[in-house]
């Protein structure tokens, strides 16, 4: 199975998100991540899915996505021309003993330390899901205590803007 | 700039076709002229409403009204109560049902014979989920069908108020799209919307779940409205660099097969499809949706593919070098066992869905469009293409399935126990009716043989419930056939199993004057499951007797009931009776007649692909495979 970055924009109608999630369950496509959000453009969403599919399924999903009367376009980001980011806050075990070690794990990852308590830390940080998954790996030796991970963000290298011309004036 | 790649579905079928960019945005109303030829995406004559006071429900039925909307079928209830009350002063028709199914299927065979939108409308809970299946049966089958169902008001939605059901959430998976309103100024354009979409594509069932405040509001009314689906651009010329590979590969195949699909009947294209199998000289294959598009006595049709088809047809696909596929999708009734169907054909296929091309087969030859408009270009295109390379020489292909047609011809052996065999009865039906009647079929070995022994020489003359299968679908279809074409006679093919699911709308038909003739194929079981059960599971007849047939206790009696309905009732059981009691029928135009033909429970289906294997192992008859070897 590859893994495939969709960026979706579609109306901001009740539902859509429902739409989106029905489809994907009822022709068993795989979701492995989901973000949902505004863009610059009022009235439009956009929706970051991440589906493992092969070649001709990932056809389907994109036709069968096209299909839904509130998408409005559909573009595949592949890693190399597009940033993708997740963000992921981690609470860690971590004592007076601890604390330092795993303070400096998290300034090496270029991670936060958002909250602060006699037991434990908040990290938070952003980066292409393979950093996180290496910082995941780095703090648990410290005991992790819970995890909150969003779905991937990605956006497409350079100037060019996915609702360009389509939909300025949708 | 970003490399990120647009996928359109256009663009995923032909990766360099140019008119198949990803979905842009085209400004209103121009974009009318990119898609087709209408002027207009609001359906009806466009006629200017200067804005005017009313009611949300005033809105929604003049809206109805300003699309063109005739005949509706429908049932009241709480949630829909307002807008029936202005209901009563429109011009349209409407016609009370007796179970909102009915409306459903009305509606669906309303729009099967006319092209036209059909118009179901029932309440909010049990009145809307009573249309899921026939919302289910017309997404399955590609039927434009609108369906407005009333909602509790909106401060109540949410809180399992009385009769309140989700229905736009129950119907997402079977729906084309759907509308929840709450607010009484959208109705004008959500109804326009919804009627675009219904009819435009694709064909669909839309709803339009109005919740009842806003049926009671006041709004301002005008018209024609403004239509706003950015994402909804269908796609109808074919690329024309698609269409020329597709007359390239014809005019080289040897064994060519047009394998033709209900898309061509909805697309009204039958006599661009008649140009085009002439010019070809390919032989035509129609499917279950497609009985009627090509006419059967054409001598190029070689009959109904699948696991029901004839051996003719199944053979023809079976071995056929390429399959330029119309308005068809490759379903599994059609092609058994996928990796073993026409295994060294290549495959041309044209649909308005990108969707569907790709999905089950592979297309060599993807054309995203309009078989309206693509079998014409494709045609000329052809025609350019004989003209350059020559016109190939199919007459060994002939040769073969002209034998085929000839050895094995559709059929019957005549029952064992001495009753009447339902092929016969079905078979005089069609013969004395004649091409212009409609004939609607229930699901089951009465629906296989009313495919089979009709003769059908038009389009939108056979109606059934081919994706979704639907017992019960037969009755109420042929009555909305019947108010969409009140000239021609319209015969309800059923058995005795669905009559019994939807037999209700003869009060409907009583009342209303809608003068259906309805034959019950009565063998007094669920034939369909017993022809399994006899095949498959040693003749353990499990819950399939349904005791309406001979030497049996009658329940009910479909004579009597039939009485009971206002209906004029006959019961035929002999050979010799068959042809008079038809006639009488034929006859009878002032009220609709029911026929009960007891027939024989033993009679099965053949030709037959068992499920899950090679269309290659097609029986003629139990145990019985084609000699492969004396064709060749």
């Amino acid at each position: 199975m590859t893994r495939h970055t969709l960026s979706v924009l579609v109306e901001d109608k009740p539902g859509v998100l429902t739409r989106v999630a029905s489809l994907f369950a009822r022709r068993a496509f795989n979701i492995n991540s989901l973000a949902v959000g505004p863009t610059e453009v009022p009235g439009i969403s956009r929706m970051t899915v991440v589906v493992d599919a092969d070649g001709e399924l990932i056809e389907q999903v994109t036709k069968q996505l096209n299909k839904l009367i509130n998408v409005i376009k559909i573009v595949e980001l592949t890693p190399e021309s597009s940033v993708q980011r997740d963000h992921i806050l981690v609470k860690v075990r971590a004592d007076a003993a601890t604390r330092l070690q795993v303070t400096q794990a998290a300034d090496l990852f270029r991670a936060s330390v958002v909250d602060v308590s006699t037991e434990s830390v908040v990290i938070e940080a952003t980066g292409h899901p393979d950093k996180l998954t290496a910082l995941l790996s780095v703090l648990e030796p410290f005991g992790i205590r819970e995890i909150v991970q969003s779905g991937t963000l990605a956006v497409g290298r350079g100037s060019r803007s996915m609702s360009d011309r389509a939909l300025r004036s949708a | 700039m970003s490399k990120g790649s647009p996928i359109s579905p256009s663009l995923m079928a032909t990766k360099s076709a140019g008119a198949h960019k990803a979905p842009e945005r085209v400004d209103r109303p121009a974009d009318a002229g990119v898609d087709h030829a209408a002027v207009s995406p609001v359906l009806g004559p466009n006629n200017v409403v200067p804005p005017t006071p009313m009611t949300g429900s005033q809105a929604i039925v003049r809206s109805l009204e300003e699309l063109g909307v005739q005949d509706i079928f429908g049932l009241p209830g709480g949630a829909i109560l307002p807008t029936y009350d202005p209901l009563m002063a429109s011009t349209m028709n409407h016609v009370l049902v007796r179970h909102e199914q009915g409306a459903g299927h009305a509606a669906q065979g309303y729009a099967m014979v006319t092209g036209r939108v059909g118009v179901c409308i029932a309440t909010s809970g049990p009145g809307a989920t009573n249309l899921v299946t026939a919302i289910m049966d017309a997404h399955m089958d590609s039927v434009p069908m609108v369906v407005i169902t009333g909602q509790v008001s909106s401060g109540v939605i949410g809180t399992d108020a009385f009769q309140e059901a989700d229905i736009v959430g129950i119907t997402m998976p079977i729906t084309k799209h759907s509308f929840l309103v709450t607010n009484p100024d959208d109705i004008p354009h959500v109804m326009a919307e919804a009627f675009h979409l219904a009819s435009t594509g694709r064909p669909g069932p839309v709803l339009v779940d109005v919740a009842k405040d806003a049926q009671q509001g006041q709004t301002t009314f005008s018209w024609p409205p403004k239509i706003d689906l950015p994402g909804y651009r269908p796609v109808v010329r074919g690329h024309s660099k698609q269409v020329r590979e597709a007359a390239r590969l014809i005019a080289a195949a040897t064994k060519p097969v047009l394998y033709v699909g209900g898309g061509v009947v909805k697309a009204h294209a039958s006599a661009e499809l008649r140009e085009l199998a002439e010019l070809s000289g390919a032989p035509v294959v129609t499917t279950l949706m497609a009985r009627g598009v090509f006419p059967d006595s054409h001598p190029q049709h070689v009959g109904m593919p699948g696991m029901h088809g004839t051996v003719s047809a199944v053979t023809a696909l079976q071995q056929s070098d390429l399959l330029i596929t119309l308005g068809a999708r490759f379903d599994d009734r059609v092609t058994g066992i996928l990796s073993s169907f026409a295994p060294n054909a290549k495959v041309i296929h044209a649909d308005i869905d990108p969707a569907e091309i790709s999905k089950n087969r592979t297309a060599d030859v993807p054309i995203v469009g309009s078989v309206k408009e693509i079998i014409p270009e494709l045609t000329e295109a052809l025609r350019l293409q004989f003209d350059a390379t020559g016109t190939p020489d199919l007459t060994n292909w002939w040769a073969f399935l002209n034998n085929l047609k000839e050895t094995y011809p559709l059929g019957w052996t005549e029952p064992e126990d001495g009753l009447t065999a339902p092929q016969r009865v079905i078979e005089r039906i069609g013969a004395l009716t004649g091409p212009e009647g409609v004939y609607v079929a229930g699901v089951g070995q009465h629906q296989m043989w009313a495919s089979q022994f009709i003769k059908y020489e038009r389009p939108h003359a056979w109606l059934n419930s081919g994706g979704a299968g639907t017992m019960g679908y037969a009755v109420p279809a042929a009555m909305g056939a019947k108010v969409g074409n009140p000239d021609r006679v319209v015969w309800a093919i059923d058995g005795d199993g669905c009559f019994q699911m939807t037999n209700q709308e003869l009060a409907t038909c009583a009342i209303n004057k809608i003068p259906i003739k309805v034959a019950v194929i009565n063998n007094s079981s669920l034939g369909m499951v017993r022809q399994w059960q006899t095949l498959f599971y040693e003749g353990r007849y499990s819950n399939t007797d349904l005791n309406t047939g001979h030497d049996t206790v009658r329940i009910p009696d479909f004579v009597k009931l039939a009485d009971a309905y206002g209906c004029a009732s006959f019961r035929c059981e002999r050979d010799e009776d068959i042809d008079a009691t038809i006639q009488q029928a034929l006859a009878i135009n002032d009220r609709p007649v029911v026929i009960d033909f007891v027939v024989s429970p033993n009679s099965m289906v053949w030709p037959m692909v068992p499920a899950g294997v090679s269309n290659d192992q097609i029986q003629v008859a139990r145990n019985m495979t084609p000699d492969w070897e004396e064709e060749d």
